[in-house]
């Protein structure tokens, strides 16, 4: 099913080695309300390398969301290109965790992290393995048949991080998936994100607006200046894994990256203040 | 100081009561209507109400024995549930294709809702005399007019299901390859599901009044003639037997409305009707 995006001018390309995973050139994106126009995001330049996890955060209303759902081919830009290298046209370019809560009020646990296989018509004694192995792997193999009015806030993202796993994806699309969890439950669903990451190395582009979780998650942190989004710095992550969510925190170097991503982005955050400030 | 906390309940409520919460509303909703026909049957007896406008419950409950057991009644409810099932089907299902279609493209909203507007507040009684024209003095006519009210309440309901689901819903849908009929069966049609069943709620109650006008109007069968037959023939008795055999009615396929809905809509969790 890559009929929809296709027509979302992201072009796919054929892998060949030393091509990108995603590269993204002189993106554009407005929009347009009456008279009103909004430039969201101008002039990104982006490559992100297979096998990557690629943090991106910049204050809020900085297009971080707009960019991801271009990737995901929800929203087409206005200029720019974006190419993504497909490796294997059997398996779907990307799946996206939404920030929100996205799991189907209306399907049950498993219905829900079967539901990318069934839309790429995985025929349902397939999907089934497929299906265990990720509820088992997020820890929700009791509730398979639980609806998501019956689980907790985590639960229901864990359940949305496991459907966009089992399509099995050559791209990772999340955008602040945690945002909305407590502290300590956000900590121990970033430390199994990293385990089940780590198990296939996906090509993983994430939002935040949190340096510590941009830190603990990537290789390698982005971040986006103020309305009109530009990326602004780009800041390596040389930390080893596999990663230990609260014994990295408390390591100096840790302490200095997150110093070297904070500089930049206080004055972005300080100029989006001022443009709100203006604005109302 | 100490302050001592108590129950906003009041403790014989709970304990040392007769009778304890849930139960003694049951016991208070069955007893109230009791009393108040047996106040109803006592008026009569004695005299202080009109018998020719309001016969004693049990002279109705004796005439309501003699047509059942005569299979009269049972054939006119009958004749009347069928008209309703068949309208009601007519109606229900173009109008939920055609709702979910609507609230699923802006196009063709904007293309029908000023037709659905227009047509919508028309009184479905008074178009009646041009059904009756137009299919005759049939069945079809009664089916038309139940079918029409049914349509517009299912259609607007179901349109304002599938605008109300969270656009967040479509996007997981559009990402993970959903082609437009996907889209439709597995997002659109189960997000919008509680409000439709709003919809048929609401047309299954503007049913039962239409094919009753209907019946009154032009016809010689069903509920709505048995209780013209009796105004025409003044047996009071008998027009009441119908108002509670409607009431009945209605009342039965509410509780089976509310239980489909439970077991369409499980997700819906700690509903009850």
């Amino acid at each position: 099913m890559n009929a929809p995006r296709k027509e979302m001018s992201v072009s796919p390309k054929e892998a060949r080695d030393g091509v990108a995973g995603i590269t993204v050139r002189q993106l554009g994106m407005r929009f347009r309300f009456g008279a009103s126009e909004l430039v969201a995001l101008e002039d990104v330049n982006l490559c992100v390398p297979e096998q990557e996890f690629c943090c991106i955060v910049g204050p809020s209303g900085c297009g971080k969301t707009t960019l991801l759902r271009i990737l995901g081919g929800l929203e087409r830009p206005t200029s720019g290109e974006v190419q993504l290298a497909i490796h294997d046209p059997e398996r779907p370019l990307t799946a996206m965790v939404f920030q929100e809560q996205s799991i189907f009020p209306w399907m049950t646990v498993e219905e829900n992290i079967g539901y990318g296989l069934r839309m790429r018509g995985v025929a349902p004694n397939l999907r089934r393995p497929l299906v265990s192995h990720y509820i088992e792997k997020v820890g929700l193999a009791r509730f398979a048949k639980a609806y998501p009015h019956q689980l907790s806030g985590g639960m229901k993202q864990r359940a949305s991080v496991a459907r966009a796993f089992a399509t099995d994806p050559q791209i990772l699309l999340m955008d602040e998936p945690f945002a909305s969890v407590d502290e300590q439950t956000r900590a121990l669903l970033q430390e199994e994100l990293l385990r089940v990451w780590e198990a296939n190395r996906k090509t993983v582009v994430y939002i935040t607006h949190s340096i510590d979780e941009a830190l603990v998650l990537g290789d390698r942190v982005l971040v986006m200046s103020a309305r009109p989004g530009r990326l602004k710095a780009e800041i390596e992550v040389p930390l080893a894994r596999p990663r230990s969510v609260y014994e990295l925190k408390s390591t100096p170097a840790f302490a200095e990256l997150v110093a070297r991503v904070w500089g930049p982005l206080r004055q972005e955050v300080l100029a989006s203040f001022h443009t709100l400030a203006v604005a109302s | 100081m100490t302050v001592k906390l108590q129950s906003t309940r009041p403790s014989r409520g709970i304990r040392g009561g007769f009778l304890e919460g849930v139960a003694a509303e049951r016991v208070v909703s069955i007893t109230s209507p009791v009393l108040l026909l047996l106040l109803w049957e006592a008026l009569g007896r004695a005299g202080a109400l009109d018998e020719r406008f309001f016969p004693t419950p049990s002279a109705i409950a004796s005439t309501f024995a003699q047509v059942i057991s005569s299979g009269e009644l049972i054939g006119h409810a009958w004749t009347s549930l069928k008209r309703i099932a068949i309208g009601f089907v007519i109606g229900a299902v173009p109008a939920l294709l055609l709702g979910t279609l609507m609230g699923l493209s802006r196009m063709l909203r904007a293309a029908l809702k000023p037709m659905v507007g227009v047509f919508y507040p028309i009184p479905k009684s008074a178009i009646f005399p041009l059904l009756l024209l137009i299919f005759g003095i049939g069945e079809a006519s009664k089916y038309a007019i139940v079918a029409i009210g049914v349509f517009f309440l299912v259609l607007l309901n179901t349109m304002a299901g599938v605008l109300s689901i969270e656009p967040v819903y479509l996007d997981v849908g559009k990402n993970f390859g959903a082609g437009r009929l996907s889209l439709f069966t597995t997002v659109a049609f189960p997000g919008a599901l509680p409000l439709i069943f709003t919809g048929l709620r609401l047309a299954w109650g503007n049913a039962l009044i239409l094919i009753v006008v209907a019946e009154i109007i032009g016809a010689r069968s069903g509920i709505g003639a048995f209780i013209w037959n009796a105004w025409q023939t003044f047996q009071v008795e008998r027009m009441y037997v119908g108002l509670v055999m409607i009431s009945f009615i209605g009342y039965a396929s509410f509780l089976a409305i509310d239980e489909l809905q439970r077991l369409l809509i499980p997700w819906k969790g700690g509903r009850t009707g």
